[in-house]
């Protein structure tokens, strides 16, 4: 709805009684929210400036929109220009060079003006995210892409005053059009940024947790799992699940689970190891823990870890040698091997 | 469900094919006796793959037939715990113990042609 239907509805509006200059301040505070929405119904009283001058009719919000639109088109270069240079200035995107700054600045620039245009935002948030996966990996600060898109908002808002500088009613008028617009585009790529940025984190924490528990194989049929930092409930959890589903992949016979790498156990994680054990032998995988501390000999007896059925062996090394005499391998030096005539 | 019992040489296999009542399984211990006696098998393999839930039930049975099939003169080996299963089952309290397990039939039956895994 423009701003011309929303004068005329004004008297029978809700809040036509109010005193004028109450009605006014009103329009001040929530001017920011609706105005580049024109399909939505604009409440009644918003015809209003906050310095209380009638909007003269005819220059609806679209309509300033439009105008602004079309300036800033036809200043394309020179703004896009002033724009990169501040930016270059600032300091900003230092991991990027200055042509490709350039024609990253070319198109945020475009998509800006889209944005301005339509008062959608959801190519913007595309194009945001786009961009993020790209220049996330090269080091760029969330600070740097929020502050890119203050300059251009700054850069855009100077020419405007720079065009209507001897007229400041349209000015003002243009600015509460552009304004609100221009915060929410800044909005939109900050949180666009933010978005990326936690999905890459989120991704690498997935990608850390499986890295932590890698279940190897070294022989057919033997695997091992070497496990290092403190064991949380839900890092035990995890780990169950990793050697359950490897002996399952694998094949495995022999498990050899190595603790060298683990400071402390407390009774629950010790009981977890126990059932992974048990639960690895109902599979028909036996489990050979190597790399007890003594430390944790003396916690897994003082705290009564029903330990008959744990096969524990002092080393990783004793640990390979057990399982592959479990496996039935047998492993010798060359040398000792029976002797082959060589022909003389 | 009927559980299908086939002979392979020496060895009874018995795949479950699908969720069992109590009753299927007391019928699957008996019916396994019957031909233990009939083919003087040396060893069983019950394939329990097809199983999401192995309960305290299912538990005691297997136990039972695994003891009841050792007193006939055969080794008796569960094959084919799912992961998840076995995690539960452990949690449960419910370890199966003195009964072989292998990872899938065809461990079963190396199990069993090692003379029972010592």
């Amino acid at each position: 709805m423009s701003f011309i239907e929303a004068n005329n509805q004004t008297g029978r509006g809700p809040r036509a009684e109010a005193p004028m200059n109450r009605k006014r301040k009103r329009d001040n505070t929530n001017n920011t929210s609706v105005t580049l929405l024109p399909s939505r119904a604009l409440p009644p009283g918003r015809r209003m400036q906050p310095d209380g001058i009638e909007q003269s009719p005819g220059e609806t919000s679209a309509g300033l929109l439009r105008e602004l639109v079309s300036h800033l088109r036809q200043n394309r270069t020179q703004l896009r220009e002033v724009w990169a240079r501040r930016i270059t200035d600032a300091q900003l995107l230092t991991a990027m060079s200055k042509e490709e700054i350039f024609s990253e600045a070319t198109s945020v620039y475009d998509n800006y003006v889209e944005v301005l245009e339509t008062g959608s935002v959801e190519a913007l948030q595309a194009y945001a995210r786009n961009l993020s996966e790209r220049i996330i990996p090269r080091g760029v600060e969330t600070h740097e892409v929020v502050g890119i898109v203050l300059l251009l908002r700054d850069v855009l808002a100077r020419s405007l005053f720079k065009k209507y500088q001897n007229d400041f009613d349209p000015l003002n008028r243009v600015l509460d059009a552009y304004e609100p617009a221009a915060n929410r585009i800044a909005n939109t790529v900050a949180v666009s940024f933010v978005q990326e940025r936690e999905r890459i984190i989120r991704q690498q924490q997935e990608a850390i947790r499986e890295l932590s528990t890698p279940v190897l194989q070294v022989r057919e049929r033997l695997l091992i799992l070497p496990i290092i930092g403190v064991i949380d409930s839900q890092r035990a959890r995890q780990l169950t699940e990793q050697l359950l589903r490897g002996i399952r992949m694998n094949r495995a016979k022999v498990v050899v689970v190595d603790i060298t790498g683990v400071p402390t156990i407390d009774s629950t994680v010790a009981n977890h190891l126990v059932q992974t054990i048990e639960a690895s032998r109902l599979m028909g995988a036996s489990v050979i823990i190597t790399g007890l501390s003594s430390e944790i000999a003396q916690t897994l007896v003082t705290i009564g870890v029903d330990l008959h059925k744990v096969n524990a062996v002092g080393d990783l090394q004793g640990g390979i040698e057990e399982a592959e005499r479990l496996l039935g391998y047998k492993v010798m030096m060359e040398s000792e091997a029976a002797p082959i005539e060589q022909p003389v | 469900m009927q559980v299908p019992i086939l002979k392979q040489g020496g060895y009874l296999i018995a795949s479950i094919q699908s969720v069992l009542t109590d009753a299927d399984l007391l019928c699957l211990r008996d019916s396994l006796a019957e031909r233990v006696g009939q083919f003087r098998s040396r060893g069983v393999i019950i394939d329990v793959t097809v199983l999401d839930v192995i309960d305290s039930f299912a538990t005691r049975t297997l136990r039972a037939i695994a003891h009841m099939l050792k007193l006939l003169g055969a080794e008796t080996v569960i094959v084919g715990i799912q992961p998840d299963v076995a995690f539960a089952m452990v949690q449960l309290g419910l370890t199966l113990q003195g009964v072989g397990t292998a990872l899938d039939l065809e461990e079963g039956l190396s199990y069993l042609g090692d003379g029972g895994g010592q």
